[in-house]
């Protein structure tokens, strides 16, 4: 067992649940309310920097009584140790937790992308929009087990959906950093992009 | 003596032979350029794109039958080879890649996967890519082999040699999509999206 357990029971208390080990991992299971204090407190504490996001993801068990589970991977390079931090959600209320992107700034896509499958809505999540799926998805969360395998719609309706996406409109202007140097464009490339489709900027809206 | 009268017996009895010897000609001629230097658009998304490398690699190499230059802008391609699955996000692409071809321009589908939707039967693949553009030629194979490929080549050679310029009815049409946005009607896209064979059993149960 992770001796970071022991330390986070010591300092959090009731907040910290069960701690197990798992083929040589250990997992940790958080309260949802204090998530951001935990990770602040594993990242920057000396003795713990866990200064790597390993992954962020979900799981969902076939038990519809289990609890939907947020996994957060953590890992220390200087230490050379591992954590596995674990939210549980209630399938039955609003799927939500607090985004750890203020913390680590790699963990934006990977919300996105449990956002995308899962459904759960990350508070404080700078751009939570669908990653793998298209944006105008509207058939639900994938990896969720009430999720029919073949999709929702039927095949017709899915591909008509498919077809009408604009497969230029998934492109932010973020994600194309663009906007940092919108304004030492020249003004001829600032107009076409105020007019495009490709995203939209602050100061058009 | 004789030779010479029937054949002016069968040109009188037809006054389009000649015509139609032209036609041929021009048929011909025509369709051996169009045969001889297909240029291939590849549209590679999985494994089979593999395939298709070796396939334009040196030891098969489909130089050989006028495939020399790969032509990486539809603008200058003939033949759009779909290697590989083709999923939903990426089917207003390939429909886009296609509308963007001048004509004529064919279709190869390229693996169990881009023909029929192969073992990926689930909520993000298209069943088969000819639910969203024309298919002339489909490949069977997971991945096909480079020879598979190459024999798809040939029978689209053959389907080229076949056509006619002076078709009464004009098959080379740019063929939009419909009012709903389709290339075909609903019920038959739902009918060439049913599971077959294995995927029949294949149900998430909760």
């Amino acid at each position: 067992m992770n001796s970071s357990v022991d330390a986070l029971r010591a300092t959090f208390g009731n907040a910290i649940g069960r701690g197990l080990e798992s083929c040589g991992d250990t997992i940790v299971y958080v309260a949802r309310d204090r998530l951001l204090d935990v990770m602040r407190w594993l990242r920057d504490t000396p003795g713990e920097e866990y200064d790597y996001l390993v992954d962020v993801t979900a799981v969902e068990y076939r038990d519809r009584e289990r609890p939907l589970e947020v996994v957060y991977n953590l890992r220390s390079l200087g230490r050379h140790a591992d954590l596995r931090v674990k939210v549980e959600l209630d399938p039955r209320q609003e799927l939500e937790v607090q985004s750890v992107v203020p913390l680590w700034r790699g963990a934006d896509w990977l919300e996105r992308e449990v956002f995308d499958m899962f459904g759960v809505a990350f508070q404080g999540h700078p751009d939570l929009r669908r990653i793998l799926m298209w944006e105008t998805y509207a058939e639900g969360y994938p990896l969720r087990k009430d999720f029919p395998l073949r999709g929702r719609f039927s095949r017709a309706e899915q591909v008509h959906q498919a077809l009408a996406a604009n497969p230029e409109a998934h492109y932010s202007m973020e994600e194309l950093s663009i906007a940092e140097a919108y304004q030492e464009l020249p003004p001829d490339m600032r107009e076409r992009l105020r007019h495009g489709e490709r995203g939209r900027i602050p100061e058009s809206e | 003596m004789k030779r010479v009268i029937e054949t002016k017996e069968v040109a009188g009895q037809s006054p389009n032979y000649l015509l139609a010897k032209m036609q041929h000609l021009v048929d011909w001629a025509v369709n051996s350029s169009r045969a001889n230097s297909l240029w291939p658009m590849p549209f590679g998304t999985a494994c089979c794109a593999i395939e298709f490398m070796a396939t334009a690699a040196s030891r098969y190499d489909f130089a050989r039958f006028g495939m020399e230059r790969q032509a990486f802008s539809p603008r200058q391609a003939d033949v759009l080879i779909c290697a590989g699955r083709l999923p939903f996000k990426l089917a207003p692409v390939i429909r886009r890649i296609y509308d963007q071809m001048p004509q004529p321009k064919w279709v190869i589908s390229m693996g169990a996967c881009a023909s029929t939707g192969g073992i990926f039967d689930n909520y993000a693949m298209v069943q088969g890519i000819d639910t969203i553009v024309p298919v002339d030629v489909y490949v069977p194979g997971c991945p096909p082999r480079p020879e598979g490929l190459l024999y798809g080549v040939l029978l689209l050679h053959k389907k080229i040699r076949g056509e006619s310029l002076f078709d009464r009815v004009p098959r080379r049409d740019e063929q939009p999509l419909d009012e709903h946005g389709l290339r075909l009607p609903p019920e038959q896209i739902d009918e060439v999206s049913e599971p077959f064979g294995n995927s029949i059993h294949q149900f998430r149960s909760a």
